[in-house]
């Protein structure tokens, strides 16, 4: 029987600054023993909590897609007790994962139909896992259009400049990266997220959108939506609430009878439109 | 299963038999509080007592229980490394355990073990290795309101045998196959010694009148019931000191904690409270249930509206009225979910 308490034990592979505030650090964790990636099956959208031993765990989204390999990566801001830990571990060093938890993006739900995804600052790291798994070769015919439209404050703020750099030269995607205002050197598009949805203004008809941000972007975005059209059951969101076990025990995380942990962190709009705001 | 009869002065027979086996654990009297600890022979056994003054929830549920351990160094070969704790040595027996306690770890059960991912391993071996022996209560406390949430004085669900005290003797009515095993050498009871125990149950029962209606918390949405402006008013004089959580035989919210002492470190889980502002709050500072007001309401909401929902109405409350008795400024449940239902 599977302990879901115990952490599979891996190893920092590499480590990256991913902000210019440094508050972001990507890692990629290899798994110590090879069999234990059979046992952490995920799909975009899942977390799982980052063990260092004699600090604690942090419930972190999965950037990586598992149609990248066993390696896993995370993407972490510098917040908290076992946060600031893990921002001065080094590549080589022995720390934990467990997981995959919580729920994931309704990939099967999502097949022939177009895609809109909307990431607002650092919260595009499950939404990177998403663009990754959809634009693979195995996957990519099963969707319609896909737009990505991702915006930060100032360029040096974005993250995975590697990966969406490159989307931005394919012809099966079309992504529209936006800094909040014109900077020396940026020739990318300037504006708030809220602005380029309006201006991309993607068509309801057949779609979904996965919407990801701070508050301050969901509360300007979703009007955009509906004023386009949309309905809450096409328009999808990820929670994050404060988290122990992750398995839907502990008791902190719930948002009404819904536990971020278990039943999301997936939601509908239309699901959320009848749950009390605590998160 | 036949009901069997075991005379009072042959429980101390009946308590070595089982320790043979079993590790025996009963309520008994200390300094004045009713607590729970090892029985070792019949004496200090209670048969005259409301109920222990903390839940036996300890006992799957330790108030701080390591989960597991690593070797706090990183240069170490293995170090830097989770192992679990082993599991429990010996089984274990809780005689005279309530019916509403027993309950409460049926309720659990489905909270703890709910699929592959979501299975407390921990939770499970000491729920695996416990037989519980309850004692009807004859004479419930006027704080008692378990016949409204689904339990009841001599209620069975969850126990693997009942007592019911007789005054010479007990009736045992083995309930599980577990629970059979251990009574079969026992006489069988009598047909005065079973009506006895049901006019027992049914005088019990009959002296519980105090309780809550749930018609329109059932009828009534999740944000109706958010948004009633009661929880103002019931907020106000709750100081979020937690007591209600902690003696609460459902209440199973947990912290998760390393602790390092040189080379030595463990994980451990502690009991936590839904009533602390440190419970809730984000790493950003962001705190979802910021006031007493929120908390207040997480905690009614949950066992009275959260948990129905999700387990087909089953109420996470067992009615044992502890957190009545223990509220240091008087705030009572069955008025407060009244009032949710008003």
């Amino acid at each position: 029987m599977k302990n879901p308490y115990i952490p599979y034990p891996v190893r920092i592979s590499k480590t990256l600054v991913e902000t210019e505030d440094k508050q972001l650090k990507s890692f990629w964790l290899d798994f110590i023993n090879p069999d234990d990636a059979k046992g952490f099956e995920y799909t975009p959208g899942q977390f799982a909590e980052l063990s260092v031993c004699g600090f604690g765990e942090v419930p972190i989204g999965i950037a990586s897609s598992p149609t990248e390999g066993d390696t896993l990566l995370f993407t972490v801001n510098k917040v908290g007790h076992v946060t600031r830990k893990l921002h001065n571990m080094a590549e080589g060093d022995i720390m934990g994962v467990r997981g995959p938890l919580g729920n994931s993006y309704p990939l099967k739900e999502m097949e022939g139909k177009n895609v809109v995804i909307v990431a607002g600052g650092f919260a595009v790291t499950t939404l990177r896992a998403t663009v990754t798994w959809i634009l693979h070769p195995d996957n990519r015919d099963k969707y319609g259009k896909i737009d990505f439209i991702y915006g930060a404050r100032t360029p040096g703020l974005l993250l995975y400049e590697d990966q969406w750099s490159e989307w931005q030269k394919r012809d099966d995607i079309d992504c529209h990266v936006t800094i909040d205002r014109a900077v020396d050197g940026w020739n990318g598009l300037v504006g708030f997220v809220p602005t380029i949805c309006e201006q991309v203004a993607p068509k309801p008809d057949n779609a979904v959108a996965l919407i990801c941000g701070p508050p301050v972007m969901i509360r300007f975005t979703q009007p955009v939506f509906d004023k386009l059209g949309w309905q809450p059951e096409q328009i999808v969101m990820s929670l994050e609430n404060r988290m122990k076990c992750g398995i839907g025990i502990c008791g902190r995380c719930n948002v009404g009878p819904e536990y971020v942990c278990k039943d999301g962190p997936v939601f509908t709009k239309a699901q959320l439109d009848k749950l009390p705001a605590e998160y | 299963m036949t009901d069997k009869i075991l005379s009072k002065d042959q429980v101390a027979a009946f308590i070595d038999s089982l320790k043979k086996e079993y590790q025996v654990f009963a309520p008994t009297e200390e300094n004045g509080k009713i607590i729970w600890a090892e029985a070792n022979s019949a004496d200090g056994l209670l048969w005259e007592f409301s109920n222990t003054t903390m839940s036996p929830k300890d006992f799957f549920f330790p108030q701080s229980e390591c989960m597991a351990r690593f070797k706090n160094d990183p240069k170490a070969e293995g170090g830097m490394i989770m192992h679990p704790e082993p599991e429990l040595e010996r089984s274990r027996v809780l005689m005279n355990i309530r019916p509403c306690d027993a309950k409460a770890f049926q309720l659990l059960d489905r909270i703890f073990i709910q699929d592959e991912v979501t299975n407390d391993v921990y939770w499970r071996d000491k729920r695996d290795k416990a037989i519980l022996v309850g004692l009807a209560c004859n004479n419930p406390c006027p704080t008692c309101f378990c016949t409204s949430v689904g339990c009841g004085p001599h209620h069975e669900a969850g126990l693997d045998i009942l007592l019911v005290d007789l005054g010479d003797s007990l009736l045992v009515k083995p309930i599980s196959d577990k629970g059979k095993a251990l009574i079969d050498d026992l006489p069988d009871a009598k047909k005065v010694d079973k009506d006895k125990a049901a006019q027992l149950k049914k005088t019990s029962e009959a002296s519980i009148t105090s309780g809550v209606t749930m018609d329109n918390v059932n009828k009534r949405t999740v944000l109706e019931l958010f948004d009633l402006p009661y929880w103002d008013r019931v907020s106000e004089s709750c100081l979020n000191c937690g007591t209600c959580t902690f003696c609460c035989p459902t209440c199973h919210c947990f912290d998760i904690q390393d602790e390092v002492k040189g080379t030595d470190g463990r994980r451990v889980r502690n009991w936590d409270t839904c009533m602390s502002w440190l419970f809730t709050v984000h790493g950003t500072g962001h705190n979802p249930r910021p006031t007493k007001k929120e908390r207040v309401r997480q905690r009614f909401m949950h066992k009275f509206k959260y948990i129905p929902e999700k387990r087909e109405g089953e109420i996470g409350c067992v009615g044992c009225g502890r957190c009545v008795q223990l509220c240091p400024v008087n705030i009572d449940v069955r008025e407060v979910v009244n009032q949710m239902n008003a």
